[in-house]
């Protein structure tokens, strides 16, 4: 079979994408329709730049989203097919199996495997890991940011001194110390993870009380619903046979200690930060007059910092939440850059990069299009970020 | 500030100094078929089965060195191999970081002291011209987008400084590399590593890693002198200026640049620990071999007395870039320094 020329390739690769390109059709029709119902995320797509970066991210989020279920990639990411070693891309299979595409449509790793379909499930780790890293960050930030901004005293000292402390130290000497299969012998990680998934649960425990402590009824049908399963999902988390932390009955899944390694440092990493915004937006807020009113009234001061100047303190912490989702999805890139904690042969962008980067002077086809995707899912993120913020200063 | 590079040291001694990381290093050191009783009995005569403080305080230099005698003489922590206990007994007691013992690196077999030197040298010298090439960039740019907001100017401007923010040092340099260096695409402007760099830096060899650490940060003090030139251009005594019919370079140039630099100074002198990052993995891709580097080689091959050297020096870079720039806060913005 012959090769495939330049526009061939391209042409393929748009195709590949149709089901990607059917839903961020649907997505955007949908929303300019109904644009004016939809708070700030209508008022998104009033801006360009905003929708160019919305756009970028629901790109990847349906890529990641697709592949998962077996999709978009044209190969298994991790199969190593004869002949197919550094080729260009385009380069046709010698023989290709029943019902596979024939060919490697951005040819092939120095192990033989197909880049394009890696760099598609780069994406679902990337969509897997990063959003829910960056929410954790924000449930420890939150949970111990509001009482120190708000109360003030030795608790904020204290606070703040770790989390400066924490800042001090320099990511990757960081993540070098934490993120190796001796500390994962030690049970750290696990530790680590016991105490920063447990403020989740916290926060929501709080948070609910704090709202119907007078209707104790209410109060404890809310509690059970919510506390019951997170806790369930918590423990099988945290738990895992044959480690340090396995004495829990009811593990209904394992996650891989890679995988759990580096979803702790990352979160490790983030919460410092976002616990300073916090801090800082509680500070501010506690000075108006609602938060006079709600004291007044006699409401606990749990209830002040959660129902009062939480919500108040949405816009920046939204736009904090977009930005920070790009430098996590960098931090893992980074992670995989160094070859720490996912396995070798895992498809995400850094690893990718990294084994790439290794020939880069003679083929450039393995390094690119995961330097290229990872590029342009922070840049959309970044905008995402840049549009809201003009939006929601706008009213 | 102490106190935070205390704590900083003992949490890094504590996590190079876990059962797993020594009982590496031991089958290093000794044989890698070493049973548990052999590991155990080479750790304990190396005095690194102390209890922590003990080990910490040892290391730091304010506890005195272990020492162990056997029958064919004594080691200790401040003793070079096996000597009678005569001559032991005239080895300084106290040996570690204070008394400037740094201790031997595994990797290298040099002291640590020395490597940490020549490294920092080579360092230093990316760093400077990374500052020389961020810093009045990143000011032009965001001078020049924060002087009209929402101009054409702005606009283009901006999206460059959210582009380069976007793009960690791994994807930019292996960009530049795949099109300035690479035989495929047929420019080869400049050469893909910098180990030549180390000796005799030249264009050629030491600008795309300079320049790739300098766009990463470049965007974000861009974005900063942005935000602030724009408030200041907003202000009542520019207003005031335009109207007496003063010249609007003149405006930018004598009245707003003063005044709009004060948040990009703090800015940019906290962007140092970034920037170390940023050299960690420059310093890989070109094959450099710097401080960043040797990071690397110490954490990926158990290195403990290298990687507490390199973590006590990172840390306090950073620690003093914050003091400076609390400093320079102060003496730069009057009205701080008055109340």
């Amino acid at each position: 079979m012959e090769p495939l020329g330049f526009g061939d390739i391209v042409i393929r690769i748009l195709a590949q994408f149709l089901p990607v390109w059917i839903s961020l059709v649907v997505l955007f029709v949908l929303s300019f329709a109904y644009k004016r119902r939809l708070g700030l995320y209508g008022k998104l797509f009033d801006s360009p730049i905003g929708m160019v970066g919305f756009a970028l991210v629901m790109f990847w989020v349906f890529t990641g989203i697709y592949a998962g279920f077996d999709m978009i990639a044209t190969h298994d990411p991790l199969a190593q097919l004869s002949g197919m070693k550094n080729k260009l891309p385009g380069t046709p299979l010698s023989d290709a199996p029943d019902g596979v595409l024939p060919w490697y449509l951005l040819g092939g790793d120095n192990l033989a495997r197909d880049v394009f379909s890696r760099m598609v499930h780069g994406a679902t780790i990337v969509i897997a890991i990063a959003p829910l890293a960056t929410l954790f960050a924000f449930m420890v930030g939150i949970t111990l940011g509001l009482p120190a901004g708000y109360y003030g005293g030795r608790l904020d000292t204290f606070l703040s001194f770790l989390a400066n402390l924490i800042l001090a130290f320099p990511v990757i000497l960081l993540f070098y110390l934490l993120v190796t299969p001796e500390i994962v012998l030690t049970g750290l990680p696990q530790f680590m993870a016991a105490v920063l998934f447990f403020f989740p649960l916290i926060f929501f425990a709080v948070l609910i009380h704090s709202r119907y402590r007078t209707q104790p009824k209410k109060d404890w049908t809310w509690l059970t619903i919510v506390l019951v399963p997170l806790f369930l999902f918590y423990a099988a988390a945290i738990n895992m046979r044959g480690s340090k932390i396995g004495f829990w009955p009811l593990d209904f899944f394992d996650i891989p200690p890679g995988i759990l390694v580096v979803f702790v440092a990352v979160v490790f990493v983030n919460s410092p930060t976002v616990f300073r915004i916090v801090r800082g937006l509680t500070m501010d807020i506690k000075t108006r007059d609602y938060v006079a009113a709600a004291q007044t009234r006699g409401e606990t001061p749990w209830y002040i910092m959660l129902w009062e100047i939480l919500p108040n303190a949405r816009g920046p912490l939204i736009v904090d939440f977009c930005l920070r989702i790009g430098y996590t999805t960098i931090l893992l890139g980074t992670l995989g850059f160094f070859g720490l904690g996912l396995p070798p042969e895992s498809p995400d962008w850094g690893s990718t990069i990294n084994e790439g980067r290794k020939l880069l002077s003679i083929y450039l086809h393995p390094a690119l299009p995961p330097a290229l995707a990872l590029l342009s899912l922070v840049l959309g993120l970044n905008l995402l970020a840049d549009g809201l913020r003009e939006e929601s200063l706008r009213d | 500030m102490i106190v935070t590079a205390i704590c900083l040291t003992f949490v890094v001694f504590f996590l190079t100094n876990l059962y797993p990381n020594l009982e590496k290093l031991a089958k290093t050191q000794g044989n890698f078929r070493m049973s548990d009783e052999a590991v155990e009995s080479w750790l304990n005569k190396e005095g690194y089965l102390q209890p922590l403080p003990i080990k910490y305080g040892q290391w730091l230099g304010v506890l005195p060195g272990w020492t162990h005698e056997t029958d064919a003489g004594v080691t200790g922590r401040c003793i070079a191999g096996t000597k009678p206990a005569e001559v032991a007994a005239e080895a300084p007691r106290f040996c570690g970081l204070l008394q400037g013992d740094w201790g031997m690196s595994t990797v290298f077999r040099e002291p640590v002291s020395d490597i940490i030197a020549t490294r920092l040298a080579l360092t230093g010298k990316l760093m400077f011209w990374v500052m020389v090439l961020m810093v009045p960039m990143a000011l032009l740019i965001g001078v020049l987008a924060g002087m009209r907001e929402g101009s054409a100017t702005d606009r283009t401007l901006s999206t460059f400084s959210i582009l380069t923010t976007a793009t960690p040092e791994y994807v930019s340099g292996v960009i530049f590399i795949a099109v300035f260096t690479s035989s495929t695409v047929g420019l080869k402007w400049f050469k893909g590593t910098a180990t030549s760099a180390m000796e005799d830096a030249n264009f050629d060899n030491f600008f795309l890693p300079v320049l790739t650490i300098a766009l990463y940060g470049m965007g974000y003090i861009a974005r900063m002198t942005r935000a602030s030139m724009t408030e200041v251009m907003t202000a009542q005594y520019i207003r005031t200026a335009r109207l007496k019919g003063v010249k609007f370079s003149n405006i930018v140039i004598k009245h707003a640049l003063r005044n709009a630099l004060i948040a990009p100074f703090t800015v940019i002198l906290l962007q140092v620990p970034w920037l170390l990052n940023g050299v960690v993995i420059v310093e890989t891709l070109f094959n450099y071999k710097g401080f960043g580097w040797t990071l690397v080689q110490a954490a990926g091959n158990n290195d403990i007395e290298l990687l507490l050297a390199v973590s006590v020096v990172s840390v306090v870079v950073v620690l003093l870039t914050q003091l400076i720039s609390d400093i320079g806060y102060v003496f730069l913005n009057p009205r701080i320094r008055i109340s």
